[in-house]
């Protein structure tokens, strides 16, 4: 099965600032890889999906009772940019 | 020294002949001679390893008894959360990262008295088998320094084999500790899904994903094993049942067991070493009274295709938390757009961007059904033929990898001949059920060759018990030579 891929189009949806030549590399790359992926085609008959959980483990609940949750200061530590409690991220939306 | 495990130390630590200072000591003085050719270390934890030993003397010499890893020194893959240690995955955009938490696993060592000698190399956020991909530079195998330890727990793996460690932890998704383990002459162990904790392991793919021991023996491997499995609250896909006894069957043999020989897992493509050794196991198996048959397993040809859509999908998806927000690297843009794409770009490697890029593409609109969406039947299929298989024999054997190490450099600039340094090891992680890598012996090069057991879900029992046979019979006693290695 040929492999059509917009490269382009990947790269944004994965955010990933990528020049035009490592576009056309990994386009390059993925192409052989798919090529091989595409053998799922292969498999005969249609098998009821049940994969979610190799032990049948569903609906994990835990009691609702309030804990001790990370340190704010260690956690915020981490971050490039903290101020005053808070993270610091460049405008998301045009002003 | 480089002959304890923790059986042996375990039981000298308790009648007074070493102290676990000592045997850390030892075990630092191997990375000081090695680590220079080797590199199975990111960051050794001199300070932390100290203490942790120092108060393991101090227990024991008061009477208190942690259990089967109290002061023994062990080696963590460093996708694990260590609190106050950093910790990258191997990876750039992770540099300088300094966990506020602990992995339950890492608790569970920490609870155990087990002496925590550092973090190990890993491919790029386990995604590779040759530790070739991380960004700290690549892992050499002590058997043979232009070779691979395999991959991604090739440092763990590398660590145990060299005696910098007496035993460590990698992951394995798609082989990650078996397939090292192989390549490096120890055992190597996946367990069941979801029977040890995934909780403060950074996360490739999450249905695959699972944490295991890399060991000497395969009685360390289920002491070790033993320490960390359980329920946890803190993981929503932890094993909620009853966890069976791992030593309840090791020693019984293997006479009136049926094994099966995976029949699509040897031949075209495997070394002849490779294949010669497991077919010579396979025969004292049989004469040690177990019953053998060939058994097909006709979706395993299709699991690697089925692998690489659902593995980088879900590592897509996992990923995505890597936005130059809350931790790691940031590389400043104009928008929070701009920002992203530009750390991400800058903080990934090649594989990693690799993987992002298949899984957007097998999950976006148009192709996931065709793509993602049928690799999960295939996902299903595979459970079924294993189920069919397991109804006709108790555990499963193969090859744990067609070859034994290659050298450096050989697969890295074509990706699908590096995964299919995967293909025996990939079918249990798409099934759940756990599996266990034994050395058995050396190729004509004098390169380890590992044995693959494979059992049922929450088989353990029985497959230690079958690994152990294996141990037993092959004989296994092979060191690399640290005089080699050494500077």
């Amino acid at each position: 099965m040929p492999v059509e891929i917009d490269i382009a189009h990947v790269a944004r949806l994965a955010r990933l600032g990528l020049s035009d030549s490592e576009l056309e590399h990994y386009r390059d790359q993925l192409a052989v890889i798919l090529e091989h992926a595409a053998r799922v085609q292969e498999l005969e008959g249609e098998p009821e999906v049940d994969v979610a959980h190799p032990l049948r483990m569903v609906n994990a609940f835990r009691p609702d009772e309030v804990r001790p949750s990370l340190d704010r200061d260690e956690v915020l530590a981490q971050a490039p940019e903290a101020n005053d409690g808070y993270f610091v991220v460049p405008p998301a939306l045009e002003a | 020294m480089e002959d304890f495990t923790i059986a042996i130390a375990g039981a000298r630590l308790r009648d007074g002949s070493l102290r676990a200072v000592d045997l850390l000591a030892g075990v630092l003085k191997i990375a000081s001679d090695t680590e220079a050719q080797i590199h199975a270390y990111l960051n050794i934890d001199h300070a932390g390893a100290r203490e942790a030993a120092e108060r393991a003397d101090n227990e024991l010499a008061a009477g208190v008894d942690r259990g089967p890893l109290h002061g023994i020194p062990i080696a963590l893959k460093d996708n694990m959360m260590t609190r106050g240690l950093e910790t990258t995955a191997a990876s750039q955009i992770l540099a300088g990262y300094v966990p506020p938490y602990d992995a339950t696993v890492v608790s569970r060592l920490r609870e155990g008295g087990a002496v925590i000698v550092g973090k190990t190399n890993l491919d790029e956020f386990a995604m590779g088998s040759s530790t070739e991909n991380s960004a700290y530079g690549p892992t050499y195998n002590p058997w043979d320094i232009n070779r691979i330890p395999g991959g991604s727990s090739g440092g763990s793996a590398a660590a145990v084999a060299t005696g910098s460690a007496l035993v460590g932890l990698g992951s394995d998704t798609g082989g990650s500790i078996r397939q090292p383990a192989s390549l490096t002459g120890v055992v190597g162990m996946k367990p069941t899904y979801g029977t040890v904790s995934r909780y403060g392991l950074i996360a490739f793919a999450s249905s695959l994903d699972q944490i295991g021991p890399l060991s000497r023996t395969v009685e360390d491997s289920a002491l070790t094993l033993g320490a960390i499995w359980g329920h946890d609250p803190l993981d929503a896909t932890s094993y909620r049942g009853d966890y069976p006894d791992l030593f309840s069957q090791i020693g019984a043999g293997v006479d009136g067991l049926k094994v099966g020989v995976v029949k699509e897992l040897g031949g075209e493509g495997y070394e002849p070493d490779v294949d010669a050794s497991v077919s010579a196991m396979v025969e004292q198996l049989s004469a040690s009274g177990a019953e053998v048959v060939e058994v097909s397993l006709p979706t395993f040809d299709i699991a690697l295709s089925a692998y690489y859509l659902i593995a980088p999908a879900e590592c897509s998806a996992n990923l995505a938390r890597f936005d130059g927000i809350r931790y790691g690297l940031r590389v400043e843009g104009e928008t929070a757009e701009e920002m992203m794409s530009r750390t991400r770009a800058s903080g990934f490697g090649p594989e990693v961007i690799r993987r992002i890029l298949l899984g957007t593409y097998a999950l976006s609109a148009g192709y996931y059904d065709a793509f993602y969406g049928q690799a999960q039947r295939v996902r299903s299929a595979i459970r079924d033929d294993f189920a069919r298989a397991y109804q006709q024999v108790d555990v499963l054997v193969s090859p744990t990898s067609p070859t034994v190490a290659f050298e450096a450099g050989e697969r890295t600039d074509d990706p699908l001949a590096m995964y299919l340094s995967d293909i025996c090891t990939i079918p249990c992680n798409l099934s759940g059920d756990p599996a266990i890598s034994v050395p058995i012996g050396l190729d004509s090069r004098g390169l380890p060759i590992g044995f693959q057991v494979m059992a049922p879900a929450l088989g353990e029992p029985m497959m230690y018990r079958v690994a152990s046979a294996v141990e037993d019979l092959a004989g296994f006693q092979d060191r690399p030579s640290l005089e080699m290695v050494a500077t």
